[in-house]
């Protein structure tokens, strides 16, 4: 059964994590990848996608709500929302923080599990919370692929500490193997028209 | 059975639990939460059930059916009230700059501002209205599916401990004032100014359900929708489309939009950023 979704969840020093994981995932990747990064509620619309966009290559934005899934494109939770996967596809949500964190983790790995099951793929990268251990649980329940990043060389090893704690991550890798992990396992690549 | 199966199992299960559950609380309340998104609603369902102390859903729609003060819980759970005064500062900047004008033309302006929760978006338009000379000759119709936070709204008494976000957000908006003029301090409370709802009528109005009930120049309704699927929003957009006078304006929240939605023809946008568009035809 092949993969269509990956999620990401990332917290503190996350940006550099983030642009070295989409940095080693090729511009032509089929898997639509998802993204809950913490941040300030006050965080400029759109200056997260630009400059993941800007170090990946990749076609990277914040989605609408009920706004199609689309293959080969990178999505990233809009500040101050949470982001949830639907049937119908993405969905938003100004709900309280959960565990001080808008977006939350946790509410997009839950959400995601729920519709894709053995379809997802979930990586928890560095933080300084536990945001993501609960959800991470959710996906491997559903038969997901889980991934942590090894927190030895993590910026700060809490998050992934927190989701490895749970037993639900099945693999933990340091950050510059996580990209080609993923091209590897889930990957479809758009075959060139 | 492997794990995964198992899992697969209950979830499918948990599937048919939460479509018997919203159907018993139509059959028997009318609160028809069918055609809400369903991630958020899970999410709440089961908020609900932890609540409650029980297991499943199914235990949960016992619970709901035999009690009403638990169907009375769970509708507190269900509607998401988050809100505050000028959140999103921008969109009430672009109201005073796109939408002021228009209304100005008017002899008498009818708002509606749908889902307004506990009424601190509906006070920060009667504060954008009056300093822009517009108040005295406008009526703002604010409802919501959830009358607690409506008697809330009618109270216009927030907590003292917001309003430095609420100053904040009120001078990013493009306010002139001392925001403080609008409000007296009682302990822990902040009191709004009497005059700011001598022109509001907040009233239950259930976007679901209820028919149109008046013409409105203006209808906003923001972060409301995000909550609906598809359909269900389509049905909505309805409603607003014929409720809005020739001209009148729609706006949505910041991660809102009419694209993919049945009215997207009928409407232009005035202002793309902030979620404005103006009825056509
Ligand atoms: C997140 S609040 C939005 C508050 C405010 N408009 C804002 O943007 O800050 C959503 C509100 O929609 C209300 N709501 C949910 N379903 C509704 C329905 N079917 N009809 C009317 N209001 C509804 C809820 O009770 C809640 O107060």
């Amino acid at each position: 059964m092949p993969f269509e979704m990956i999620v990401i969840g990332a917290s503190w020093g996350g940006l550099r994590a983030l642009e070295a994981v989409l940095g080693s995932v090729p511009r032509h990747f089929e898997t639509p990848i998802v993204i809950a990064q913490h941040r300030a509620t006050q965080s400029a619309t759109g200056a997260l996608p630009h400059t993941l966009a800007h170090h990946s290559g990749h076609d990277v934005c914040e989605p609408g709500d009920k706004d199609p899934i689309e293959a080969g494109r990178v999505y990233v939770a809009p500040a101050d929302y949470h982001l949830l996967v639907d049937p119908e596809g993405f969905a938003l949500s100004t709900e309280g923080a959960v565990r001080f964190s808008r977006p939350s983790i946790d509410v997009l790995f839950d959400s995601a599990a729920d519709v894709y099951a053995e379809r997802l793929a979930a990586v928890i990268l560095t933080g300084a919370n536990d945001d993501g251990a609960y959800g991470i649980t959710r996906v491997r329940r559903r038969g997901g692929l889980t991934v942590a990043q090894d927190p030895a060389g993590a910026e700060r090893p809490e998050m992934p500490l927190a989701a490895i704690a749970t037993g639900a991550v099945q693999h933990v890798l340091p950050l510059e193997e996580i990209g080609p992990f993923l091209v590897k396992t889930v990957g479809s690549e758009r075959t060139a028209a | 059975m492997a794990i995964e199966d198992l899992a697969r199992a209950s979830d499918d299960l948990e599937r048919i639990e939460v479509q018997l559950l919203l159907e018993a609380i139509y059959q028997h309340y009318g609160f028809d939460f069918r055609g809400y998104a369903l991630g958020s609603l899970k999410r709440r369902l089961w908020r609900r059930a932890i609540g409650e102390k029980v297991e499943t859903l199914s235990a949960l729609q016992d619970r709901v059916l035999h009690d009403p003060t638990v169907m009375e819980r769970l509708l507190l759970d269900l509607s998401i009230n988050v809100t505050a005064m000028f959140r999103d500062p921008t969109f009430f900047q672009a109201f005073r700059e796109r939408v002021v004008p228009a209304l100005r033309t008017y002899p008498f302006v009818r708002i509606w501002n749908a889902g307004c929760s506990t009424g601190e978006e509906t006070y920060s338009l009667a504060i954008v209205l009056k300093e822009e000379g517009l108040y005295e000759r406008t009526r703002i119709y604010a409802t919501d599916i959830n009358d607690r936070v409506l008697e809330r709204a009618r109270e216009g008494r927030f907590p003292l401990e917001k309003m430095r976000e609420f100053t904040d957000n009120y001078i990013r908006a493009g306010g002139q004032e001392s925001f403080s003029t609008y409000y007296t301090a009682h302990g822990d409370t902040a009191t709004f100014s009497p005059e700011l709802r001598s022109q509001v009528v907040f009233a239950q109005h259930n976007l679901v359900s209820d028919a149109p009930f008046n013409e409105f120049n203006v209808i906003v309704c923001r972060n409301v929708m995000i909550y609906f699927g598809k359909t269900l929003q389509d049905r909505v957009h309805e409603l607003f489309y014929d409720s809005l006078d020739s001209l009148g304006i729609l706006a949505l929240g910041h991660k809102e939009s009419i694209r993919f939605t049945r009215y997207e023809d009928r409407y232009e946008p005035l202002d793309v950023q902030e979620k404005l568009y103006r009825k056509m035809y």
